[in-house]
């Protein structure tokens, strides 16, 4: 039998267990894993799928307050589980390499970053320092990096996100290893600086026959790497398939909840008379970082208006404004009609009652030692002065508006999931019937499926009871669902605005077209395509 | 079939609720029997401190300044511990000293919470100007070490069991508005005490319902290593004369008293000392469980 | 200006003011004394003309501000004024100055606490080091449990204990260290032995407690784990990837330490009546001796501050952001 015949990695029968106070939970359970040189799989799953501790595990490695429980690893025919540790030191970062998620978190702030490059071939001895160093400058180059000489004699955090994460990416390549994990590489960036990133990663990937595990919650983006997908829920596997047939043919239903919101998309509705107008904000944190600049939008009755953009386009900054929490420094909101005053603390509480606020975190967003009563109870008390049966029934009925039972009155808000509390947070903002919710990211934090249901509730609810949305976010799938009037904004300010329809047709503003194309598509050559229409792009605009 | 097929098989997956919750006792037991060996001692020391302290009178074979024999008896049958420089029966006052060297210190302690939390809670969830003022007094109380600053206030004021408590608490209230402020600040960033902003809710409502709930418990492990430090304060203010002052009997003060006997050999001077230091200890185990316990189940998220 | 030299000199700015602060705090004292405070000093034989020129000695006739001005410019040459002790002696009597009464006492705490210092410092950063290193060993909970146990007792206790043990019931050491300006060397060692391990021993467990946390805590970092998945050995991980960001937590646990010393210098000459600082302040405060009390406040507090200005400082020249700046 030939060598190459025999799979690069192969794992049976995996448990992993995690210890959670005092008890020990089933992390990674039933798992059986066949990996073959030069093949890319992709681990997909939701929060607690256990996606990263069995990347982890691919390489031999437990974090601390991880057990192995049973199962075989098994590396190129080496048993990576009764491998002694200092012989899998000698694997990893040569044969093995890792990527994690958070660059900036993983690079040693106290060293430069080509020596933080040149440290495993040289400690591994696989090349001197000179050497190592021309190879550095050469993987930078392919990489895009700037200035490839001189970037590497720069401190991590005199680097950018997406910059950093491409030199963490070189730095797995340095040895050449047969198999690298990507944990999440591109999930805490931006969609613009994710694409610069998925670029490096796949040129690297495409032109080296070793193989690699990328890790990812977002199907579209393992869709551009992956031969094969495997999609994991609580630790264990739902569905094994080359990936071009799971986007074709999913299987299990679960598998279909992952684009679930992509499937959404609300007619576009106008007209309405103006619930709020913002005139002319600009706003500034501590009276000197200028963050909103001449910002101008309106919100019809009864209609959501989304506004887009990345972090630090000054989204958030706009709801604490409308909201009172940060007063402008110049401009005007106008509220039925009549302006309002620019502080919190000067508005009236009838005002207060008509505009509420949906957090992304519903964890943060319901006070952990008040039960579910006592939450929807106190805005009811405050606002509408309710007490005794007609409060609870009031509570059961709000429950009840939002698919909930009276069940769940007497509930922590540890004893909730997600979803449920981000229906709380939900049924707490709709209990003093309000004219305006500002929604801040209430579905980023969520499972897709889960998202799903909570855009489905907020699309009801504004039918049923005519209230506006301010729908803040960053992702362009949730606007398709529930906009009718789309607000892009970029460094502070409003880039481009118009009806749904409009903005999502082109002809797009320059940056609402790279917002738009830099999204993942549920398609396999959607980033093949897209950077060679860039490539075509720049090579039109040099010539 | 209806394009709704995923919800069947993929609903969240439900959140465990909490048991049938049995008695206070019951759990109390419970609690105690699944404490690590060193919290369990540390339990049963203080319950057994509580209850000398308590039932004083009825334990001691004395009075608490009766003078009974002749200075400096040696250990026997009547008096167990022998007696001090003025002859007072040694076990008497020990029993003693625990009610009102403990009582002292408890009372001092709270009396710092009462200062230092609510100021710290006041500051961190008005913030601004308030949390600033606030927050560079302490900075200067605090560059000044708590000995040596409760040694000038002594020299100004005199000594008396008054301002001895109310200078401990109020340079103690100093570290207590620290933690509470800090830990406070920690929640008041959270979305869910804006959104009672948002609501309208007052001051103190937001203080004491929103916040205070979720600051309790690092501030009750904050309570005990607190007692411990203004506990062994007072002690060794005492043991340097400046403290607790005679008749009343105290450990401190006893320490000093009977401190030439250790020239001699006679262990009984470290009784009082070894009293203090046992509380201490067993104070110190209960809260490095309690701090374990709670950290550890903030991990489970 | 580069940012180091600048967040240097605006921490060593901090410093000042708070010393200042400190300095009036503690001038400010005197303003609350109760009435009837020198007829207590003066004794009860006192006449209303003794009670007045003692009044007039202290300077209690000029305007706060004046006399705060006068004692700080004082300090500054390092006259902290006349002692109360001589008092008495109003009209004839020679007047005691702090200065004398301090000088020789400062040297003997300062080569009690950097003696004690000298050993606990590099013994702690090891025991703290070893600990983090084998968390959870049967090393690491035993040392947990004893430095748990010492750090909860008085120090009056452990020095009473080792009083006992080592100078009476085995007469190894010294029980009482008495030092005087003439004692040799090496005497003066053996005669501070007591004192200065009674203070180690409280310091140590401190001191390693806390190194064994900010250690742990540093070795939680993902740069850490990532050093690891590279397959450096253990040893490397700690010398190229920990260390270098140890040292701001080091100095912080070293200088709340040394801090912690300080007071913990007053108990132990105290109990071995060692003739430093700590005692000299008891003893006035017993007496109510103010400008005495004063003097050795301000000499605490100042060495306090210090302490934790040069842990910032540690902290601020070893930070990478500002040893390079984007």
């Amino acid at each position: 039998m030939k060598p190459s015949a025999a799979p690069l990695l192969e794992i049976r029968g995996l448990h992993i267990q995690g210890q959670s106070g005092e008890v020990w939970q089933d992390i990674v359970k039933d798992i059986n894993l066949t990996l073959r040189r030069s093949e890319v799989l992709g681990l997909i799953g939701e929060s607690g799928a256990g996606k990263s501790t069995l990347g982890l595990a691919a390489m031999g490695y437990a974090r601390a307050g991880c057990r192995i429980l049973s199962g075989t690893i098994s590396f190129d025919g080496l048993d990576l589980i009764a491998m002694p540790e200092a012989e899998k030191r000698r694997l990893w970062g040569t044969r093995i390499a890792y990527v994690a998620q958070s660059a900036a978190a993983s690079f040693n702030p106290a060293h430069r970053l080509i020596d933080q490059y040149k440290e495993v071939p040289v400690y591994h001895g696989k090349s001197g320092e000179a050497e190592a160093e021309r190879n550095a400058h050469a993987v930078f180059r392919r990489l895009h990096l700037p200035e490839p000489e001189r970037i590497g004699l720069r401190y991590p955090h005199q680097v950018s996100g997406g910059q950093l994460q491409r030199v963490m990416t070189a730095m797995a390549m340095a040895c050449g290893p047969d198999l690298i994990v990507f944990d999440e590489p591109t999930t805490a960036l931006d969609v613009t600086t994710q694409i610069e990133v998925l670029a490096a990663i796949k040129e690297l990937v495409r032109n080296s026959n070793m193989a690699a595990i990328y890790i990812s919650h977002d199907l579209a983006v393992v869709a551009q790497m992956a031969d094969r997908v495997m999609v994991l829920r609580y630790g264990r596997l739902v569905e094994e398939a080359r990936t071009g047939e799971m986007l074709a043919h999913p299987r299990q239903p679960y598998t279909k909840s992952l684009w679930a919101v992509r499937s959404l998309n609300k007619s576009e509705e106008s007209g309405g008379d103006v619930v709020l107008s913002v005139r002319g904000v600009d706003a500034a944190y501590s009276g000197v970082v200028k963050v909103l600049h001449d910002v101008n939008l309106e919100v019809r009755r009864g209609r959501t208006v989304a506004v887009v953009g990345e972090s630090g386009s000054g989204k958030s900054t706009l709801a604490r404004v409308i909201t009172g929490l940060l007063p402008p420094h110049k401009g005007e909101i106008v509220f039925a009609g009549k302006p309002l005053p620019p502080a919190l603390s000067e508005r009236p509480k009838d005002m207060l009652r008509r505009i509420q606020m949906i957090y992304q975190m519903p964890d943060m967003a319901l006070n952990p030692r008040r039960r579910v009563r006592d939450i929807l109870g106190r805005t009811l008390e405050l606002h509408r002065g309710l007490s005794g049966a007609a409060r609870e029934n009031r509570i059961v009925e709000l429950l009840e508006m939002i698919e909930l039972d009276a069940g769940f009155l007497n509930r922590l808000p540890s004893e909730l999931s997600g979803g449920q509390k981000q229906r709380i947070c939900i049924a707490r903002a709709l209990a003093v019937e309000p004219d305006l919710i500002i929604c801040d990211e209430v579905t980023s934090a969520l499972d897709q499926i889960v998202a799903e249901g909570i855009l489905k509730l907020l699309l009801r609810l504004q039918k049923e009871l005519g209230v506006s949305y301010v729908y803040i976010t960053h992702d362009l799938a949730t606007v398709k669902a529930i906009a009718d009037w789309i607000v892009v904004m970029q460094w502070g300010k409003v880039v481009q605005q118009g009806p749904k329809g409009e903005v999502l047709t082109p002809p797009h503003h320059p940056y609402t077209e790279l917002l738009l194309s830099s999204v993942p598509e549920m398609r396999t050559d959607w980033l093949d395509r897209l950077l060679n229409a860039r490539r075509v792009g720049a090579q039109a605009t040099s010539a | 079939m209806t394009e709704r097929v995923d919800i069947a098989g993929v609903e969240e997956r439900p959140r465990p609720t909490e048991p049938a919750q049995p008695g206070p006792f019951a759990t109390m037991w419970r609690v105690f029997a699944r404490m690590p060996l060193s919290a369990q001692f540390g339990t049963v020391v203080i319950l057994a401190y509580v209850f000398v302290a308590v039932f004083a009178p009825w334990l001691a074979p004395f009075r608490e300044s009766q003078i009974v024999g002749a200075q400096f008896e040696p250990w026997s049958a009547a008096f167990p511990f022998g007696t001090d420089q003025l002859g007072r029966d040694l076990l008497t006052r020990l029993i003693y000293g625990a009610r009102n060297t403990i009582g002292i210190a408890v009372l001092t302690t709270g009396l710092a919470f009462l200062i230092g939390g609510l100021l710290g809670l006041l500051a961190s969830v008005v913030g601004g100007w308030l949390d600033q003022a606030l927050s560079r007094c302490v900075d200067v109380l605090m560059a000044i070490p708590l000995l040596i600053f409760a040694l000038v206030l002594l020299s100004i004021f005199g000594t008396s069991v008054f301002n001895l408590v109310l200078i401990i608490a109020v340079l103690d209230s100093t570290r207590v508005f620290r933690l509470a402020r800090a830990t406070a600040m920690n929640v008041v960033v959270m979305e869910f005490v804006e959104t009672a902003r948002l609501q309208g809710e007052s001051l103190l409502w937001i203080m004491t319902r929103e916040v205070l709930p979720n600051i309790l418990p690092p501030l009750t492990a904050e309570f005990g290593l607190r007692f411990c430090f203004v506990f062994l304060t007072i002690s060794a203010l005492s043991f340097l004369g400046l403290g607790i002052q005679p008749p009343t009997a105290d450990w401190g003060s006893m320490v000093r008293e009977n401190a030439t006997l250790i020239a001699y050999g006679d262990p009984t001077p470290l009784l009082p000392a070894g009293a203090i230091a046992l509380l201490t200890v067993a104070v110190n185990f209960v809260v490095d469980w309690f701090l374990h316990k709670t950290s550890g189940l903030r991990d489970e998220a | 200006m580069n940012p180091i030299v600048t967040t240097v000199l605006q921490r060593v700015g901090l410093g000042v003011l708070t010393l200042l602060a400190v300095s009036v705090i503690i001038f400010a004292m005197i303003e609350m004394l109760p009435g009837d405070f020198a007829s207590a000093i003066l004794g009860q034989t006192a006449t209303p003309e003794t009670v007045a020129a003692f009044q007039r000695s202290i300077g209690l006739d000029k305007p706060p501000v004046t006399r705060y001005f006068e004692w700080i410019g004082g300090v500054l040459q390092g006259n902290f004024g006349e002692s109360f002790s001589s008092a008495g002696a109003l009209g004839g009597g020679h007047a005691k100055t702090v200065a004398s009464l301090i000088g020789p006492r400062l040297s003997n705490t300062l080569f009690l606490a950097g003696f004690t210092a000298l050993i606990s410092v590099p013994l702690s950063l090891a025991l703290g080091l070893l600990a983090a290193l084998y968390r959870n060993s049967i090393f690491d909970r035993t040392v947990n449990l004893v430095t748990l146990t010492t750090i909860s007792v008085p120090e009056f206790f452990v020095a009473y204990i080792l009083m006992l043990i080592l100078a009476v019931k085995f007469p190894i050491f010294y029980s009482l260290a008495n030092v005087s300006p003439d004692t040799p060397f090496f005497e003066r060692v053996a005669r501070t032995a007591l004192p200065a391990i009674s203070l180690m021993l409280v310091i140590v467990a401190h001191m390693m407690r806390m190194t064994r946390a900010a250690i742990i805590n540093l070795l939680a970092s993902p740069y850490i784990e990532m050093a690891k998945l590279k397959g450096l050995a253990p040893s490397s991980v700690i010398l190229r990837h920990a260390l270098p960001n140890a040292w701001a937590p080091i100095g912080t646990v070293v200088a709340l330490n040394l801090a912690y010393l300080i007071v913990g210098v007053v108990v132990a000459e105290v109990v071995f009546v060692y003739p430093g600082i700590g005692q000299l302040m008891v003893d006035s405060v017993a007496a109510r001796d103010i400008p005495v009390v004063q003097a050795c406040a301000l000499l605490f507090a100042m060495a306090y501050i210090l302490l934790n200005l040069l842990a910032d400082i540690v902290g601020i020249v070893t930070n990478p952001r500002l040893l390079h700046p984007r």
